[in-house]
């Protein structure tokens, strides 16, 4: 379990990130929603001391995360940023290969390159694996990215917008892993999501952030309604009941 | 081609090429002159190896390909040192004659320097590395104005002894500097071995690194130190030399198209070598001394990097 305990980042005078409190449960898909600025990216990155938080304490599985080793943080909680260019001239098996560092330091072994060949399996990559990077479009540079997270084998998985600028099929394709790791492999993974659809579909748990401060949290059928959607984002919208789903139409 | 084998052919290159320098046109004075060259070629290989060394950690300490560690700044107050000795005491004076406590001098002042620029960097935590680079180039400017300023005040015959400074020279070193600079060096070697490791990691970026457990901040602290000390002596021991660093990295980069640092630490550090030996045997050989080691290397790489743009160019 992740606990965030009155957790503040502040840039300047402004705070980022203002006293929020959240536990994000075990075991389950957790989406962090909300508009632009909220915070959402910001928040992940401090649970996963990518950046430093101004107050508070931020828990997983009991350890503070500031406080801990960084080497054995590295082999339970992975996070992915939005961003990753590299000018590096790497193929996709030797990206995920770096995946293994925190178990290897730099000398993988035969149960190493188990996890890598699985990693690649699992994002259906076997095909290109010995392509380069730069040589590969968004899509496919992102879940090479994303069996790298998997190499690394932790029990929480933290991913800064996977989705973005994805078509409708890699997205639904990352999803599904998503899902995958989670029911098969009983991984916690925690997203930042813009598309509240997919937020829907997906996720067991959505909290939603504004301003730097938790607006709502709860189950998604907490969430996916019309007056909690419309206070987070300000917009008129409509809930649907498709397939069993719950379905956001605000485009008009 | 492996990487191995061009790892074989670079380090054939090198050998070859010392010996060459060793023992082309000895004529009979085999006591006086091997020594002497002996000495020279130890030097040459000692500031090669520092510099392709330095300038690899640094540009992937900062991610980036085209910088190198000169922009910190040490190139410009080695240039000042010199200049505020010759100003102050002559260039008569003993201290100037004594170059071991010159160099003594220059490489704490210069290693003093780079910790007071790291500090002001680390002292503020999330402090871009960018932030680090800019105040050192505003201080090697400065540093650079300085210098200029005190040598339009000096007497011109000292100005000459200064200008002689400004070009790295292998011609004149002395032993026992040369056993100061040698210690200074393996000691920093044995430090930086437990490091290793995290180079590769670390050319990924800072937020890869961290993810994959890399204490950034103090691995990163601790590098930029290694590169400001061999930086430190090799400028001490020979002059400004850095220039080499962009040049030689580059090379390996484009010969050994990996991204592991143990095949572009070697490669890079054999090739600087090949480049400092092949310079000076050309230097004292074919110019016979009427040009320096600086011009040609900046001659020859110059044009490599134009014929890297060209190159580079009709990719699109």
């Amino acid at each position: 379990m992740v606990e965030v305990k009155g957790v503040s980042k502040r840039y300047g005078s402004k705070a980022v990130i203002d006293q929020v409190s959240v536990s994000i449960p075990k075991g389950k898909i957790t989406s962090f929603i909300g508009p632009n600025g909220a915070g959402k990216s910001t928040l992940l990155s401090m649970i996963s001391r990518l950046i430093t938080k101004d107050d508070g304490d931020i828990y997983i599985d009991g350890e503070d995360v500031h406080q801990a080793k960084s080497k054995e943080l590295a082999k339970k909680v992975a996070i992915l940023k939005q961003t990753n260019h590299l000018n590096l001239r790497l193929t996709i098996r030797e990206l995920v290969s770096f995946g293994r560092f925190p178990y290897s330091q730099g000398k993988l072994t035969r149960e190493d390159w188990k996890h890598v060949d699985e990693a690649i399996r699992y994002m259906e990559l076997e095909d290109m694996q010995d392509k380069y990077i730069d040589q590969l479009s968004g899509g496919q540079r992102q879940r090479a990215f994303i069996a790298m997270v998997i190499a690394q084998d932790t029990e929480y998985v933290l991913l800064d917008e996977p989705l973005n600028n994805l078509d409708m099929k890699h997205s639904v394709q990352i999803m599904k892993v998503l899902r995958r790791l989670t029911n098969e492999l009983g991984k916690t993974v925690v997203i930042v999501i813009h598309d509240i659809n997919f937020a829907s579909c997906y996720s067991d748990y959505i909290v939603a952030l504004k301003d730097g401060k938790v607006a709502k949290e709860g189950t998604v059928d907490e969430m996916m309604d019309r007056h909690v959607l419309k206070d987070i984002y300000e917009i008129d919208m409509k809930i649907e009941t498709v397939n069993n789903e719950k379905i956001c139409v605000y485009f008009k | 081609m492996s990487d191995k084998k061009k790892l074989l052919i670079l380090s054939a290159v090198a050998v070859l090429l010392i010996v060459a320098f060793m023992f082309t046109g000895l004529g009979n004075n085999w006591d006086y002159a091997l020594p002497k060259r002996g000495l020279k070629i130890f030097a040459i290989v000692l500031t090669g190896a520092a510099i392709a060394f330095s300038t690899l950690i640094f540009q992937t300490i900062t991610n980036n390909r085209i910088l190198t560690p000169s922009i910190l700044g040490l190139d410009s107050l080695y240039m000042l040192i010199q200049t505020i000795l010759i100003f102050a005491f002559g260039s008569t004076d003993l201290t100037w004659m004594n170059k071991q406590l010159n160099f003594v001098i220059s490489v704490v002042l210069m290693v003093f320097f780079a910790g007071i620029l790291y500090k002001i960097l680390f002292k503020r935590e999330g402090e871009n590395i960018y932030f680090l680079l800019l105040i050192g180039l505003i201080f090697g400017t400065f540093f650079q104005s300085f210098t200029s300023f005190m040598q339009v005040l000096i007497d011109p015959n000292e100005f000459q002894i200064i200008q002689d400074r400004m070009f790295a020279s292998f011609n004149n070193v002395q032993t026992d500097v040369l056993i100061l600079a040698v210690i200074v060096l393996v000691l920093v070697t044995l430090y930086f071995i437990r490091f290793m490791k995290y180079l590769d990691v670390l050319s990924l970026g800072k937020e890869h690194a961290v993810n994959l457990g890399v204490d950034y901040d103090y691995t990163v602290k601790r590098l930029l130190i290694v590169v400001a000390i061999l930086i430190s002596v090799a400028t001490a021991l020979v002059g400004p030399i850095t220039f080499l660093g962009l040049l030689v990295v580059n090379v390996a980069y484009e010969m050994f198209r990996t991204y592991k640092h143990s095949y572009l630490l070697a490669g890079s550090i054999l090739i600087s070598i090949v480049a400092l030996v092949g310079g000076q045997l050309i230097v004292e050989r074919v110019f016979t001394f009427s040009t320096t080691l600086s011009v040609i290397i900046n001659f020859v790489g110059g044009v490599y990097f134009i014929y890297l743009l060209l190159k580079e160019n009709k990719k699109w």
